[in-house]
């Protein structure tokens, strides 16, 4: 395994940077948060256009970049820094990941050429009311309609549900859980936006009501796809916090060498700098456990389910921690709404129960670490 | 890169297939290894190495340590005293110290923190007054490992009490085994005692033994700091395995065989990993059996706990092997010492408290009695030494701040006055009764 970047990751993280820094300044991560999409359509085209980062880890027959985990996790570092708003995560990781695991064939000829064009939003419907990523009690049923399905039932918690043009849903059906596409014109389809804590990242319910879907992959196969694409997700949701974290502490830096009591910037008092020096080893450590995962995935490592679920542990807490002295250090302008310190905490928190919590990833490397389960002892 | 890491890997194969002899005595063995350049290989050509990177030596290191070959003594003298005056000496004591340390003339010992100057290391009181073409100290030291094994001691001195505290130090390569210096065990906490104390009275240092300049003895003290950083934090330095005795009172051990050393060293696992100086592992397996064992492994909160404890040594690990790669990259050398040493007393609670919630009641038990054999007692005692250590985790955390995060210095009004006014160990400040 090798702990540096490639030059081109390097690069990508460089030139991701600038776009950002250009497209996605604080104003404007203010203005889109506070509209109905959530995203502006025309960063999006330039993100696929300029940048084809809708289709980073979709390979090149489907008109992709055909990169790995590790560049997308580098992406994600840079868009967790951002805050961008945009349907990336939905899109690229959760919807490209369940279509590429799905093993359907004339599903991904379909939807993967358009999601990579950036021309098609895409996500993927796993979660119903408990806001948990499992095919155990599924109450959405999926029913065989003629030469299609019908489903009935309401998933929840689906990112960027109300702006979605295709909708990956996870449904039980007569040969066990299995996912389904619906277009987002289906009849029967209800979606609501939902008000969600981290306003930069929607959330939306569906209701469906009979609606028509197509059944991608195999009926009963939908267990073994979401295992698959979660793993990935929460290497890049992982990375994604690395970045928040990061800029978490640069803020906290940056103000604690300019913000003056005492006759003396408060970065010279201890108190303050011990607080900066645990937070550079937590975002250090965090991005540690996030890349090691990534390379993991890249190298198909055995070791890939347990340091996945290390990593998600790990940056979640790292990122909220941050979060969260970011907003002390700063004292009383950090608690205002004006101050971009409470995005960031938003999206800690959110990202910190989403995909499994601290404590659930824990659990799943205590089977590895503690019950023996195959893989690395 | 590559290509210069394995031709590192294979010339050490090649040198040990032509040069390893179990029949050697130990001594001879050393002498090789240390006129070859392999007792160090990541020093400089000049002064017994090969000038390798860190990386390719460690490459190196795994070849001698395939045929349990012994390395250079463990200690200090191979930590922090030789790289020390490689890099700040003058020549003639680099051919004095540097050979006698790898093949084990001489073990030394650091003559640092003192009972009023521990943080604050800078406001030392112990004195070496000039006379003649010596200097007299007179003063007391704490905190001394292996001390009354020592030959040499690492000893900061103040030789100019009439400046500021940080210009009036002076860095002597001192002889320890003469009549001024008296060494007193010092028992820990845990009632084991790694350590003592020295007393100096009249005790006599050549003035061709300062290590640097005269009076400029801080800045070749940071630079040994800064080696003891590295080697508490993510382990660094030498990377045999089995370390051979060191020191003019353990010579005598010298003379058995290489062969027959090995063998006594297998018998024996614990010979194993001596170099290293990371004093508590941030092992689950002990605590993942322990909670077995007591029938606690189904208990949320211990496998809660286990899984953090793993986490953190993992991630330390990784830490250093980023930092690493960086390095070998030619990227900027990270952060990753004071990282490092700081994780480490992080890793050090860790399993304290995980050992704690899975022994409860048992843990007011220790040794025989007491679970793991006693472990989970000594290493509850143990814990508090590495935030202490090598600069407490305060002083990492400030080391931190400033040199990494650039963040302003504490105003310390102490660094402009002459030592003499301040108020410091057992001298009072001005204008207090004295």
């Amino acid at each position: 395994m090798i702990f540096t970047f490639t030059d081109e990751q390097t690069e990508l993280a460089a030139i991701l940077r600038r776009f950002l820094q250009d497209k996605s300044p604080p104003a404007e991560v203010r203005r889109l948060m506070q509209t109905e999409a959530g995203y502006d359509p025309q960063t999006w085209a330039q993100l696929a256009g300029q940048l084809g980062l809708p289709g980073l880890v979709i390979p090149e027959k489907y008109g992709g970049s055909g990169a790995g985990p590790v560049e997308l996790a580098v992406a994600c570092e840079e868009m967790g820094r951002a805050l961008l708003c945009a349907p990336f995560f939905a899109t690229a990781v959760l919807a490209a990941g369940a279509l590429l695991a799905a093993g359907d064939q004339a599903a991904a000829d379909e939807y993967l050429p358009p999601i990579a064009a950036g021309t098609t939003i895409a996500t993927l419907a796993g979660c119903e009311d408990d806001g948990a990523w499992t095919t155990e009690r599924l109450a959405t049923r999926a029913r065989r309609s003629g030469d299609g399905y019908r489903l009935d039932g309401r998933k929840s918690f689906v990112l960027d549900g109300h702006i979605a043009d295709l909708l990956l849903v996870v449904a039980q059906a007569d040969g066990g859980p299995s996912l389904f596409a619906v277009d987002a014109g289906a009849s029967g389809l209800a979606r609501r936006r939902l008000d969600t804590l981290d306003q930069t990242r929607k959330q939306a319910v569906l209701d469906l009501d009979a609606v028509p879907a197509r059944l991608v992959g195999a009926e009963g196969g939908a267990a073994a796809v979401l295992d698959q694409t979660l793993r990935l997700a929460v290497i890049a949701l992982a990375a994604e916090q690395v970045g928040g974290a990061q800029r978490c502490l640069d803020m906290s830096v940056e103000y604690a060498k300019i913000r003056v009591q005492f006759g003396r910037p408060i970065g010279s008092f201890q108190a303050i700098k011990h607080m900066c020096a645990d937070l550079l080893l937590e975002v250090e450590s965090a991005r540690s456990a996030a890349y090691y995962a990534a390379w993991a995935a890249q190298d198909g490592s055995d070791e890939l389910p347990l340091v996945a679920s290390l990593a998600k542990a790990c940056c979640s807490e790292a990122y909220f921690r941050a979060a969260a002295d970011n907003i002390q250090i700063h004292g009383g302008i950090g608690f205002t709404w004006e101050h971009d310190a409470h995005l960031y905490y938003r999206r800690a928190k959110s990202t910190e129960v989403m995909l499994g919590t601290p404590a659930e990833h824990r659990e799943i490397a205590a089977r590895y670490l503690i019950d023996g389960a195959a893989g690395p002892a | 890169m590559e290509a210069t890491a394995s031709s590192a890997r294979r010339e050490a194969r090649d040198w040990i297939e032509e040069n390893f002899d179990p029949q050697l005595s130990v001594r001879a063995w050393l002498e090789r290894l240390a006129d070859s350049g392999w007792a160090a290989p990541a020093w400089p050509r000049e002064w017994h190495g090969r000038g390798l990177p860190a990386e390719e030596a460690a490459l190196s290191y795994a070849e001698f340590n395939r045929v349990d070959a012994p390395g250079p003594p463990a200690g200090l003298g191979v930590m922090l005293a030789a790289p020390t005056i490689i890099a700040n000496a003058g020549d003639e004591l680099k051919r004095q110290f540097v050979r006698a340390v790898l093949v084990g003339d001489h073990a030394w010992c650091q003559l640092f923190s003192e009972p009023g100057a521990g943080s604050d290391l800078a406001g030392l009181q112990t004195r070496a007054e000039r006379d003649g073409s010596e200097f007299v100290v007179n003063g007391q030291k704490v905190w001394t490992s292996g001390a009354h094994l020592a030959d040499y001691g690492m000893l900061l001195a103040r030789t100019d009490p009439d400046v500021p505290k940080h210009r009036g130090i002076s860095y002597f390569a001192f002889p320890m085994r003469q009549p001024g210096v008296e060494v007193r065990p010092l028992v820990q906490m845990t009632g084991e005692s790694g350590f003592s104390e020295v007393f100096f009275t009249d005790a006599r240092v050549p003035a061709s033994a300062i290590i640097g300049e005269l009076n400029g003895g801080w800045a070749v003290a940071l630079s040994t700091l800064g080696f003891e950083r590295t080697g508490l934090g993510a382990g660094s330095g030498i990377g045999f395995r089995l370390a051979a005795p060191g020191g003019s009172r353990v010579l005598a051990q010298q003379e058995v065989s290489v062969g027959e050393f090995i063998a006594a060293a297998r018998a024996q696992p614990r010979s194993f990993g001596t170099n290293s100086t990371a004093m508590i592992g941030g092992s689950i397996t002990p605590l993942v059996a322990l909670a077995a064992g007591l029938g606690r492994d189904r208990d949320q909160a211990v496998r809660q706990d286990i899984v953090r404890l793993y986490t953190l040594s993992s991630v330390n690990t990784w830490n250093g092997l980023r930092a690493r790669a960086a390095r070998q990259a030619g990227g900027r050398a990270g952060p990753e010492a004071s990282l490092g040493k700081l994780m480490s007393s992080r890793i050090a609670r860790q399993w304290r408290d995980t050992a704690s919630l899975i022994a409860g009641p048992r843990e007011m038990l220790a040794g025989a009695d007491g679970p793991l054999d006693g472990r989970v007692a000594s290493q509850l005692l143990a814990t508090p030494g590495p935030s202490i250590y090598g600069g407490s985790d305060q002083i990492q955390r400030n080391i931190i701040s400033e040199r990494v995060l650039g963040l302003p210095r504490e105003p310390d009004s102490s660094k402009t006055v002459p030592f003499r006014q301040l108020r410091v160990g057992t001298q009072a400040g001005p204008g207090e009764a004295s």
